[in-house]
């Protein structure tokens, strides 16, 4: 039977030969993900299994990334909560402030993560690491809780639609703005229940963290995955972060889809996510006069070094509009550092702008960047939902990294490319 | 099981954020949570919502985080079920594992209007519109379904089974 890329890493988790679209199926986990948020509430329905001790300490992560550093007591209870779980557990991989990072940035940095892998997180962006060939989808607490007591999750075996990517991506045009593209095209529920699969003589073309970025935002299309063919650029990947040994899994020729969209990369535009839905978007050339309060260049979106340079090559040089606040999130403390190192954060902080340490805070209005009423965000982060950063009548404006620092430096929507040399 | 109650109703893309916003994702208290349910889309909800109220809405209901507190603080609110034409998957699957019914019925998600006394039997999947006397025919749960929605959601319902085994 033909079977997509995901149908066959479900297949051989579920121990089964074939599975097809819409069979309910029960599935061994290789990695179970929780927060600080999630996690409390997975920690206390994991009490009511019964169970004393969860499947595997080595195949549970648990990564207090949201609320931290501990914004207020309330959340300095829940991080309590869970660190005396990831202790009482002797939880491997538990990364504490000073060693975390955001959690869909980290775990594949720590080779946590590899191609022909199924995983499920408390964290709707766990859907991330498809960009390695991955299986991984985002849960909720309970089913956490299930994973961590049985090591297992049950899910309905889903349809996909073919991306098929072809081209290059031009100057200022990333990751972001093909997934963007794409949100833009099929809706926020467009790929509802089913797998993005991207494919084409394209993908060779896109970095990992390109893919990072596309497979990320697979949720605010509604998919239960996005996942990419694993190549030669995934394999040295998976190596250079001591990953485990791949299992590659290819979609068959014959596979079925329910749609197939061809995407021509070198066509694509600048784009931005206009309030209040990741599908509003606009390209860059039809964005209008829009007069912003804030930047905030981070996230599991676009919070990797290829983005801090990125928007470090557009601020060398240049300030930040006087009307305007930057904050910078590099992703993970090795990001951090190696931005130090190569000088990126002076090139910010000369600019006006502030290094955070890794949090996904602002992201989704948990603190460090709150936004008041009436104020506009340009954010490489994923949701420009009502309220999403701060107050509910405040407005995020979701874009790539080098629209953010270029948005940064003249105060209002810009296209990089129109910005004066210096 | 037949739950009871008047309609709040909301349109598409409810998403999670104006469910349970995140600035109140520092407690997993479900009475504390439900003081904000629906604060970002419907300011007048809590104050509002009694004991068996039902959600109707169109599409894609529950979009966006993963963050279970939003089925929480809609059950602990008070609401007995939700209906809508189509679910984000994870609100979905969310929703059942903490035992708060949720049915699938684009036809009953275009008649029912705010206001209306809406009655639902879980068990048949039938909704009733009582102000207007239409009825509508959600497909039904599962018998494991019902008994999971019935013992309060997936662990405790675990919990029983295991119990059974025992």
């Amino acid at each position: 039977m033909s079977m997509t890329q995901t149908q066959k890493i479900l297949a051989r988790h579920a121990r089964l030969d074939a599975v097809r679209a819409g069979q309910l199926i029960l599935a061994d986990l290789d990695l179970v993900l929780g927060n600080d948020i999630t996690a409390p509430v997975a920690i206390r329905e994991f009490g009511k299994f019964g169970k004393a001790a969860v499947f595997d300490r080595d195949k549970v992560a648990l990564v207090p990334d949201h609320f931290t550093p501990n914004k207020d007591i309330k959340a300095a209870e829940q991080c309590a909560c869970l660190r005396a779980f990831a202790r009482e557990q002797a939880i491997t991989n538990y990364f504490d402030v000073g060693r975390v990072g955001i959690e869909h940035a980290l775990l594949p940095e720590k080779g946590l993560v590899t191609a022909g892998d199924c995983i499920i997180g408390a964290d709707s962006h766990t859907c991330t690491y498809g960009a390695l060939g991955a299986f991984s989808t985002g849960v909720g607490s309970t089913d956490m809780a299930c994973g961590m007591a049985t090591g297992q999750a049950w899910f309905k075996v889903p349809s996909a639609i073919r991306f098929v990517l072809e081209g290059r991506l031009p100057q200022h045009v990333s990751g972001k703005d093909v997934i963007l593209h794409i949100i833009g095209l099929i809706g926020v529920d467009g790929a509802r229940y089913q797998s993005m699969e991207f494919t084409g003589p394209g993908v060779a073309a896109l970095s990992i963290d390109d893919r990072f970025t596309i497979a990320n935002m697979a949720i605010e299309a509604g998919a239960k995955n996005g996942i990419f063919p694993v190549d030669n650029q995934t394999r040295d990947y998976l190596r250079e972060v001591g990953a485990r040994e791949p299992v590659i899994e290819a979609a068959d020729d014959d596979a079925v889809y329910e749609a197939t969209h061809t995407i021509d990369l070198g066509s694509l535009r600048p784009t931005v996510s206009f309030p209040h839905l990741p599908s509003n978007t606009r390209t860059i050339d039809a964005v209008g006069e829009v007069k912003i309060d804030q930047v905030v260049i981070g996230s599991c979106t676009n919070g990797r070094l290829s983005d801090l340079r990125i928007a470090a090559e557009i601020l060398k040089g240049r300030t930040v509009a006087p009307h305007v606040r930057v904050i910078i999130f590099p992703a993970t403390q090795k990001i951090w550092l190696q931005a130090m190192e190569e000088g990126l954060f002076r090139i910010f902080v000369e600019a006006g702008c502030a290094v955070s340490t890794p949090t996904c805070g602002p992201c989704l209005g948990g603190h460090m960047g709150i936004l008041a009423a009436g104020e506009r965000a340009v954010a490489t982060t994923n949701r420009n939902f009502v309220g999403r950063m701060g107050h509910v009548e405040s407005e995020v404006y979701l874009a790539n990294p080098a629209v953010a620092a270029a948005s940064a430096v003249t105060g209002y929507l810009t296209d990089p490319a129109t910005l004066e040399t210096v | 099981m037949t739950v009871k109650g008047t309609v709040f109703k909301y349109g598409d893309n409810v998403d999670t954020d104006v469910i349970i916003p995140a600035r109140y994702l520092n407690t997993s208290d479900a009475a504390e949570l439900a003081l904000h349910c629906m604060e970002d889309i419907d300011a007048s909800f809590v104050k509002r919502v009694r004991a068996g109220d039902i959600i109707v809405a169109n599409r894609n209901f529950g979009c966006g985080s993963s963050r279970e507190h939003a089925p929480i603080a809609i059950k602990a609110s008070g609401v007995s079920c939700v209906i809508a034409a189509t679910f984000a998957r994870i609100f979905y699957r969310n929703a059942l594992n903490i035992g708060l019914p949720i049915l699938e019925c684009p036809e009953a998600a275009a008649a029912i209007a705010a206001g209306d006394a809406v009655s639902v039997d879980i068990a048949t999947g039938v909704i009733t519109d009582i102000t207007t006397g239409a009825t509508f025919q959600s497909e039904p749960f599962p018998p494991f379904m019902q008994q999971l929605i019935a013992a309060g959601g997936l662990a405790p319902y675990m919990a029983a089974q295991q119990r059974t085994v025992d």
